[in-house]
């Protein structure tokens, strides 16, 4: 697998994160060696190996449908960098 | 019981539409624009609440199918309690996936999605553009792009939210934080248990064993605490097309002039069931029932109906020296009407009964009065 | 007070019982100390009013005679990456600059409610990404013991908060030996218990199958006791176990220790790491254990499985820093998607960047199974080896790192070579199991080396007291 740009615009699109110049050349590079890395598990063979899921025992509980004790909204929202008593806010473009 | 379908109908005729699956989402908020020109509200006050997603098997073959599928899926939601199924305020909601064939093809076309419809009539409204579009760009040459589309209910078009170029990329994989959760067999059967009847088990009910119109039984599983009602009503009366006829026109007559619900009505199914039976039991004429005895309960549910028919006098008279007495009266008053009845018209006995009715004050038991006037006039 | 020297949290309790000291005394010592120790950057913050108000409150409960919890006295730092209701928690990521957490994790709740005392948050790798603690946005932390030295990482500042006896016990969080490895760097002791014994509630995700809570403690009775604080079932965390805590340890007195062939031949082993590793199992031997070699065939295999499962989650958790809902907010949003981009661009550091990138590659669709389904499988059969050498021994025994602490800035260009720092640690975290470090002896420099132990799962009883044994 060659980690080219494609695959460095369609993952760093899907990861909403940007890479410019020099961090492009260099997450280029380290994606590739941890390619090469991780590739190493294709040396297993897995036929017919169940993929490991859940790590305990434990099951879902299913509870009655109470309200519980919760975050007030403005708890929830005060950590938000904009926001009013009601919703965050996120700024718009203004159509041209 | 039938598993995985619904059952609509098409053209008169029933037709199953295969259910794909069931899963359950929670709520993840949304986006208002047209709140504030310069922001967009991110809304989370919904977030976390759980939602069903119903995928149906793509078997539907016209809107009218889809408009008859979202009214009988969205009855059950409402008789299951899952939400009310108001799709203006969002507790139900539709994406609608269409596509066309050429007649003799073995594929159907590309297909869109038209997302978030707010109305059945609006997804039967955007489908049925979507067909003729479709339909056009077919016979123009022109091609149908996948795409997800929005429906604009004031034009009544659809607009192209996003063509999809690329498969979406949405990386799912299980969520390492919940564990599975096993539904046991038994608290499968303890909700079965649970579950109220269905409309389409008591329209199929009330239609097969109960004898009612398909349109009677379409009102009275329409809505379901009308069913539920109806069902309680059934349980006390003696003849269940009464009881139907009751709920299809004082019961729904009085809601309707309220303007209230079932639930808010104030006759009990038992206390309405007094009246009815007085009915069935002749010991009350129809129209006294329902225009005078009705009436007066309903404006005093906690008292019954007999004792009301007695306060008002209006419990119906069979005593045979008494209708006697009204219907000598009554042909005494027109002798010449007995002498035209005696000479064969038999169709002016009517007159002779309105003039007991009148006499009695709709009180005399019609069966027997008629007896006696056809006695008095005969001999 | 200034000369107080700390032993153990019982002795503690007890001086705190008998009134030769006050927990608002060991609270404003500890508040000194951790001035004094800003040079290590271990803690990036002392709470220290509501430190203080609780010291004040545990001592006006000791004299008025009510009962105290077991930790009373106990002064604890916290890993930034553990929620604190009304207390600021980053991440050590600028990402969450500003944020404050709005409810306590369950762990910590559960020392508070025995009379235990936060004294602060401590320092570590972005998100816990990270062996050597240089990836936090607030600077490297400084090894105690050589300051030229990385403490390890990710919970650097839980190591050397302890190790410079900045407050008695910490906390940390362990996802590929962030406990461990430091705890080894830093002459500790230090526990990653079984996974689902401590519930994650409250505890910033970085990979959810793999996360777990843990004490950096001086002594394994410390870390036993903590531990037990901390462990069992938590409503609101699905994946905590119900199984109870207080089952009784194995009552044998010789135990079977089993090693692996390929440690023993691992080229990467520091000379002296292996030499005090074989002193080890000839004390062992010679005390009347069991001592068995075998052999694990999917040692090169580990860090690479871990990778690949660890990104894939923590490229889902992390999607949650979108500049909208908590944190920081980019200048440069001018709408919806530049808030995203310029946000998660300006806030995530670079080891967060790259792994995110990785985890998103792997889940992508054409990828997913021959990475991420791949890596699942691989868990399984690692898993199931690790089951089959468990059933043979009752501990597996080893190196905690391959060798002591390094210098700052030694790997820090090359991702791989920092990746196999957690070559003898990756193992528990990918089967589940409990683990513990002990100190096992120091190079001729002084630094410090550890031993570790992997035990059954949910037997974290006989794990301590095996390792007090030893």
């Amino acid at each position: 697998m060659e980690v080219n740009d494609k695959t460095i615009d369609k993952l760093s699109d899907l990861s909403r994160l940007i890479f410019d110049g020099e961090e492009r050349d260099n997450i280029k590079r380290d994606l590739d060696k941890m390619l090469v890395f991780v590739d190493k598990l294709n040396s297993l063979d897995t036929d017919g190996v169940d993929p490991l899921v859940y790590m305990t025992e434990e099951t879902l509980q299913l509870r009655k449908d109470e309200v519980g004790k919760e975050l007030s909204p403005s708890e929830a929202l005060k950590n938000g960098p904009s926001h009013d008593s009601d919703y965050f806010k996120v700024p718009k473009v203004l159509d041209k | 019981m039938q598993w995985g379908v619904h059952t609509i109908k098409s053209n008169g005729a029933d037709k199953q539409i295969g259910l794909t699956r069931i899963h359950m989402e929670e709520d993840s908020g949304k986006s208002i624009h047209d709140i504030s020109p310069f922001e967009t509200l991110i809304d989370l006050n919904r977030a976390g609440v759980p939602l069903l997603e119903i995928v149906s098997e793509p078997e539907m073959r016209s809107a009218d199918e889809a408009y008859s599928y979202l009214t009988e899926v969205r009855k059950l939601l409402r008789y299951l309690e899952i939400c009310d199924g108001n799709m203006e305020e969002g507790s139900m909601r539709c994406d609608a996936n269409i596509s066309v064939m050429k007649k003799g093809a073995a594929e159907f076309g590309t297909r869109v999605e038209v997302k978030n419809l707010n109305s059945i009539r609006n997804v039967k409204r955007a489908i049925e553009f979507e067909i003729l579009r479709h339909i056009e760009l077919n016979e123009t040459g022109g091609e149908v792009k996948k795409s997800t589309l929005t429906f604009n209910a004031t034009t009544g078009e659809t607009a192209i939210m996003r063509t999809k170029e690329e498969a979406d990329d949405y990386r799912y994989f299980p969520e390492p934080d919940l564990q599975p959760l096993i539904v046991s067999k038994a608290y499968i059967e303890e909700v079965r248990k649970t579950l109220p009847p269905l409309p389409q088990e008591l329209f199929h009910r009330y239609v097969h064993e109960l004898g009612l119109s398909e349109y009677d039984a379409g009102v009275l599983t329409d809505d379901k605490y009308v069913a539920l009602y109806f069902e309680e009503l059934l349980k006390n009366v003696k003849s269940a097309k009464t009881a139907a006829n009751w709920m299809m026109g004082e019961v729904k007559g009085y809601i309707n002039e309220m303007a209230i619900e079932i639930q808010a009505f104030p006759l009990s199914p038992a206390k309405l069931a007094e009246i009815i039976n007085m009915v069935v039991d002749g010991k009350m004429g129809q129209t006294l029932a329902s225009q005078q005895l009705f009436p007066l309960l309903a404006k005093d549910p906690t008292s019954s109906a007999m004792k009301i028919a007695e306060q008002h006098a209006l419990v119906q008279v069979g005593d045979e020296d008494e209708l006697r007495s009204w219907v000598e009266e009554a042909v005494a008053k027109f002798p010449d009407k007995v002498e035209e009845y005696r000479n064969g018209k038999k169709g002016i006995l009517g007159l002779f009964m309105g003039e007991v009715m009148r006499n009695s004050k709709g009180k005399a038991d019609p069966n027997k009065t008629n007896e006696l006037i056809r006695q008095v006039l005969e001999n | 007070m200034e000369d107080y020297t700390f032993t153990d949290l019982s002795k503690t309790r007890e001086e705190l019982l008998s009134g030769s000291v006050s927990a608002t005394s060991l609270t404003n010592l500890y508040l000194k100390r951790a001035a004094e120790g800003d040079r290590f950057n271990a803690f990036l913050e002392v709470f220290h009013d509501s430190a203080l108000t609780a010291a004040k409150r545990l001592d006006d409960k000791i004299a008025s005679g009510q009962p105290v919890g077991k930790l009373a006295g106990a002064i604890v730092g916290i890993k930034d990456n553990m929620c604190y209701q009304g207390h600021k928690v980053s991440a050590a990521s600028k990402i969450l600059e500003g944020f404050e957490s709005v409810f306590t994790a369950t762990a910590i709740q559960r020392l508070i409610d025995e009379d235990a005392i936060i004294l602060g948050r401590l320092n570590c790798d972005e998100f816990a990404m990270g062996s050597s603690n240089e990836n936090s946005a607030f600077g490297p932390v400084k090894n105690p013991i050589n300051e030229d030295l990385v403490p390890g990482g990710s919970s650097g500042g839980s190591a050397a908060a302890v190790a410079a006896d900045l407050c008695m016990v910490s906390l940390g969080s362990d996802t590929g030996g962030s406990i461990r490895q430091p705890a080894a760097f830093c002459g500790l002791v230090g526990v990653k218990p079984t996974y689902g014994r401590i519930s994650r509630c409250g505890l910033i995700a970085f990979a959810s199958s793999f996360d777990q809570i843990g004490p950096f403690t001086k002594s394994v009775h410390d870390a036993e006791l903590v531990y037990q604080v901390m462990a069992g079932r938590d409503a609101m965390d699905a994946t905590s176990s119900s199984k109870s805590v207080h089952e009784s340890p194995s009552t044998k007195e010789k135990f079977t220790f089993a090693y692996y062939d390929e440690v023993m031949n691992s080229p990467g082993l520091h000379p002296r790491t292996k030499e005090l590793f074989i002193q080890k199992l000839d004390a062992l031997r010679a005390a009347g254990h069991e001592v068995i070699s075998t052999s694990f065939p999917y040692l090169d295999h580990l860090v690479p499985c871990y990778y690949v499962l660890t990104t894939a989650e923590a490229s889902s958790n992390l999607g949650r820093y979108d500049g909208v809902h908590y944190g920081r907010r980019s200048e440069a949003s001018e709408d919806i998607p530049t808030t995203y981009f310029n946000s998660r661009t300006e806030g995530f550091g670079a080891e967060v960047k790259r792994r995110i990138m990785l985890g998103t590659f792997v889940l992508s669709s054409g990828y997913y199974d021959a990475y991420y389904s791949k890596g699942q499988k691989v868990r399984r059969l690692i898993k199931n080896a690790t089951d089959e050498i468990l059933k043979k021994a009752d501990f597996i025994i080893s190196p905690t790192t391959p060798h002591p602490a390094f210098k700052m800035g030694e790997k820090a260009n090359d991702p791989i070579a920092l990746y196999l720092e957690d070559i003898f640690t990756v193992q528990a975290n990918l089967s589940g199991n409990p683990a513990i470090t002990i100190p096992m002896g120091t190079t001729d420099d002084g630094l410090p080396l550890g031993v570790q132990l992997f035990g059954r799962s949910f037997d974290e009883a006989t794990l301590f007291r095996a390792a007090s044994l030893i």
